[in-house]
């Protein structure tokens, strides 16, 4: 039995109009029955904020975290059933500002999960505070005077030693299927940074304003993502050309692979035998 | 009256302190006495004074007496420093060449260094001359020490160590050997276990089927993360260290929705930062069992020290209501017991558990009979299962049930079954909702599991006559020193009992309230400047206490304390 669209249809968003959002759950649906993976065998743990509302849209496994916390949440998901398709999901504001920490160390530590971040740039749930990712100078009502200088998650996801490190946009659905496809093939830690049109709070960085700018990498002759060093000059690249695609991938073990207890059998269907740590106690003797 | 011999070994971190220590507790358990073993240490790696307390006795017991009877000084600090708590027969080993102002009977030096060069060629088997020469002045023999000290280090260190230990012990065996005006025969066969706390609760764990601990290393219980960790490929459980306690919650909160059992274990500093994941917990009704091993606050306060200053901390952390149970075993057989409890309550009631410890108990060593494995029982309670498709399809994680506890199921239990839940007010199906009459029956429907929580609360354990004039209270690690603390003041002819609460939420309202009107005096016995429980008795049961006994200076009570400050009146 096949898996279309309609088997990942959820509740009726409550997101706004045209927000960059439903670009984002659209190319997740796709690029999930693309891969034909079954609904129940897909869990996304996501954060606070208006993406953190996501898998209720859609049909799958949810557990909705608090902010910031879906990551880790998500790891230890996945290490107790790695069955499970663990996507985890995130806001500029829960995923690089209060859940920053975890961002960082599951980078380097490369846990087998997918981490799809919506960066639009601007606090929506909260009615248009400034986000780290918020452009300098950026005028909001918690920063009259200016916001301070942006974070710029892809060039500290390539020095966190991320090994899966992409940017798509909102506005174009096939190349964000596509890009999430390759994240969720991809062995360790995949991060997207999602470029997301906020209809209501962000007048500056809109779907006309990101259209005249990004690019695909994919049609950039001679760019090799394996590159570590080309990738960190793209990286840098924002204002006039912003690239998307497949910025950094790279191959390291997984955290996953390194603990030998993991092996066998997933945690959640091992039996439990009290009798069995009999020899444990002799050791105390 | 049961023979018994206090041990301190004295010197400064980084000098072996530690080893020596816990040897000799291991060589009188492995001979078939009971012993009791703490520590009292500094926050650093070398230098400082550090001690270690040994007691053996013929009875059991559960916590350290304030007099010594032998003192093995690996420094002269440390002969200065306790030769003041030597009993009447107290004698004072240390190494020859350490000079000190100290003069007389007590004190036997001991060529250590000298002799350690002599049988093994190694200056620094020292220590273990003069665990010999310990052993020698109340033992009768050195076989059961040899065979501990070769287990221990192993290999040609293991025969070296035997060799220093059994030459120490002829050396004072001979010339010393009368001042303790009795003989402990180490030719017995003990089979009890000599373990601390934290390895207790690290057993029960394992014992329970708890697959996965996700933790940051905090003192005191850093152990049970790392005896864990050294186990984890044998027995199957993951050990996760990851950036910091919030990613450890959290991940132990994934985990354990995933369907693992799964828990944590931090202390104080560590616990606040982990109090918004004990309220998601809640929420998601996610079964997390959690260990608090307390040590002295605010902030830092003193890391290597003791306090019981996170009851009421413990029992409304987290932000929003939801229901929960804080337990607090007394010694490390009830650590044991009741961490395998604490899954199966949190399992149960689908909500946050807590372990409370302190530092004493986490890291002090009690011989204990060894657990019948046979009484471990495992309840993961109601579990939702369902090889009907239609009927996986239609599964709803926060059903509305009479008892509050929703059927649980875990993603990929079968074919079709989503398993969805939320940090917002969900419905029954898991998604978030603001609708008021939906968020009302949730409400109820996860304080309903109160009532069972309640149902199942361990009552307190009354130590001493079942009526008495006097009546001490007290929770958690204190236990042994309450217990001990009623047998002088009973020996004395005073009519005195102790009821000790092993779970103090759900508060045992009852029992507690029925004690304390029974009783002409109560005091609570607390490690804490405020009188924590005592407020808690108040706040549940609308009684009083008449004096509250308490210390906070980062030192646990011994029973002589406890009796002193009785016969003042409370005043310690």
């Amino acid at each position: 039995m096949s898996v279309t669209i309609d088997d990942y249809a959820g509740l009726v968003p409550a997101w706004c109009p045209g927000c960059g959002n439903f670009g984002i759950l659209g190319a997740l649906k796709k690029a999930l029955v693309d891969l034909q993976l079954e609904p129940h065998r897909v869990l996304i743990v996501s954060g606070i904020g208006q993406a953190g509302k996501l898998p209720h849209y859609i049909k799958c496994n949810v557990l909705n975290e608090l902010h910031g916390r879906p990551v880790p949440a998500a790891i230890g998901a996945k290490m107790a059933n790695p069955d499970l398709t663990v996507i985890a999901i995130s806001g500029d504001g829960d995923g690089y500002g209060e859940g920053g920490n975890h961002w960082l160390h599951a980078l380097r530590r490369n846990h087998q999960i997918t981490y799809l971040v919506h960066n639009n740039q601007i606090y929506g749930l909260t009615k248009g505070q400034a986000s780290p990712t918020s452009d300098r100078g950026f005028v909001t009502k918690t920063t009259p005077d200016g916001a301070a200088a942006p974070v710029n998650p892809i060039l500290i996801a390539i020095a966190a030693g991320g090994t899966f490190v992409a940017r798509s946009f909102a506005g174009d659905i096939d190349h964000l299927a596509g890009i999430i496809k390759l994240a969720l093939g991809h062995r360790g830690f995949a991060f997207v940074d999602i470029l997301q049109p906020c209809v209501s709070f962000n007048h500056q960085n809109t779907y006309a304003w990101y259209r005249e700018r990004v690019y695909k990498l994919e049609t950039e002759t001679g760019y090799d993502p394996t590159d570590r060093l080309a990738a960190f000059q793209r990286a840098q690249e924002w204002g006039n050309r912003i690239p998307i695609g497949v910025i950094y991938q790279g191959r390291a073990p997984t955290f996953e692979d390194s603990l030998p207890a993991l092996r066998g059998e997933p945690l959640v269907w091992r039996k439990t035998d009290p009798k069995a740590i009999r020899k444990l106690l002799d050791e105390f003797v | 009256m049961p023979k018994q011999v206090n041990f301190i070994i004295g010197g400064e971190a980084g000098q072996g302190v530690q080893s020596v220590g816990f040897l000799l507790a291991k060589i009188f358990a492995r001979g078939g006495y009971h012993v009791f073993a703490d520590q009292d240490y500094e926050s650093r790696v070398r230098g400082g004074h550090n001690f270690y307390r040994v007691r053996v006795s013929e009875a059991p017991i559960e916590t350290f007496s304030n007099e010594v009877d032998i003192l093995v000084a690996l420094n002269q600090e440390s002969i200065e420093l306790h030769r003041g708590k030597l009993s009447e027969n107290g004698t004072v080993i240390y190494e020859s060449s350490i000079t000190t102002p100290s003069t007389g009977r007590q004190m036997v030096s001991v060529p250590l260094e000298e002799i350690a060069v002599r049988t093994t060629g190694n200056r620094l088997m020292g220590n273990t001359v003069a665990l010999g020469a310990a052993l020698g002045l109340v033992a009768d023999k050195i076989t059961i020490a040899e065979m501990v000290l070769r287990e221990y280090f192993g290999g040609e260190v293991g025969e070296q160590n035997a060799r220093a230990v059994r030459a120490g012990f002829e050396y004072a065996h001979g010339s010393f050997s009368g001042r303790i005006p009795f003989t402990m025969s180490l030719s017995g066969q003990g089979g009890r276990m000599l373990l601390n706390g934290n390895e207790a609760i690290a057993l029960g764990a394992l014992a329970s089927g708890c697959r996965f601990l996700a933790a940051y290393p905090m003192t005191p219980v850093t152990p049970i993360m790392e005896y864990l960790a050294a186990k984890s490929k044998e027995v199957g459980v993951v050990v996760f260290q990851p950036e910091d306690e919030i990613a450890a919650i959290n991940a132990v909160i994934g985990a354990a929705y995933a369907g693992a059992r799964a828990m944590t274990a931090t202390s104080g500093g560590g616990f606040s930062l982990m109090v918004e994941g004990l309220s998601l917990a809640g929420m998601t009704e996610t079964p997390v069992v959690l260990v608090l091993g307390q040590r002295p606050g605010p902030a830092i306060g003193l890391p290597t020290r003791t306090e019981q200053g996170e009851l009421w901390f413990a029992i409304h952390a987290g932000h929003g209501e939801f229901p929960r149970a804080v337990l607090a075993p007394g010694n490390a057989n009830e650590a044991f017991w009741l961490t395998i409890h604490a899954f199966n309550l949190a399992d149960r009631y689908q909500t946050p558990v807590i372990v409370m410890t302190d530092h004493v108990l986490a890291t002090s060593y009690f011989t204990v009979n060894k657990f019948d494995l046979s009484r471990v029982s495992i309840d993961r309670g109601d579990l939702f299962c369902t090889k009907d498709t239609s009927e996986a399809a239609g599964y709803r994680r926060h059903k509305v049930t009479s008892s509050g506890v929703s059927p649980r199921a875990f993603p990929l239990q079968c074919e079709g079954i989503l398993v969805c839940t939320d940090s917002d007010e969900h419905d029954e199906a898991g998604h978030l909702t603001e609708d008021a009459e939906t968020r009302v029956a949730m409400v109820r429907k996860r304080m309903r599991k109160c009532d069972g929580l309640k149902r199942d609360v361990l009552q307190p354990v009354r130590y001493g006559a079942e009526a008495s004039d006097t009546l001490l209270i007290g929770w958690g690690s204190t236990m042994g020193a309450l217990c001990e603390a009623v047998d002088i003041m009973v020996a004395q002819g005073t009519s005195v009992g102790a009821l000790h609460l092993g779970q103090v939420w759900p508060f045992p309202v009852e029992t507690v309230a029925d004690a304390i009107r029974k009783a002409r005096r109560v005091f609570a016995v607390e490690n804490n400047a405020t009188g924590q429980l005592a407020r808690l008795i108040r706040a549940e049961t609308g009684e009083e206490v008449s004096g509250r006994i308490l210390r906070y200076d980062g030192r646990p009570f011994s029973p002589s304390d406890i009796v002193s400050a009785v016969a003042r009146g409370g005043q310690l």
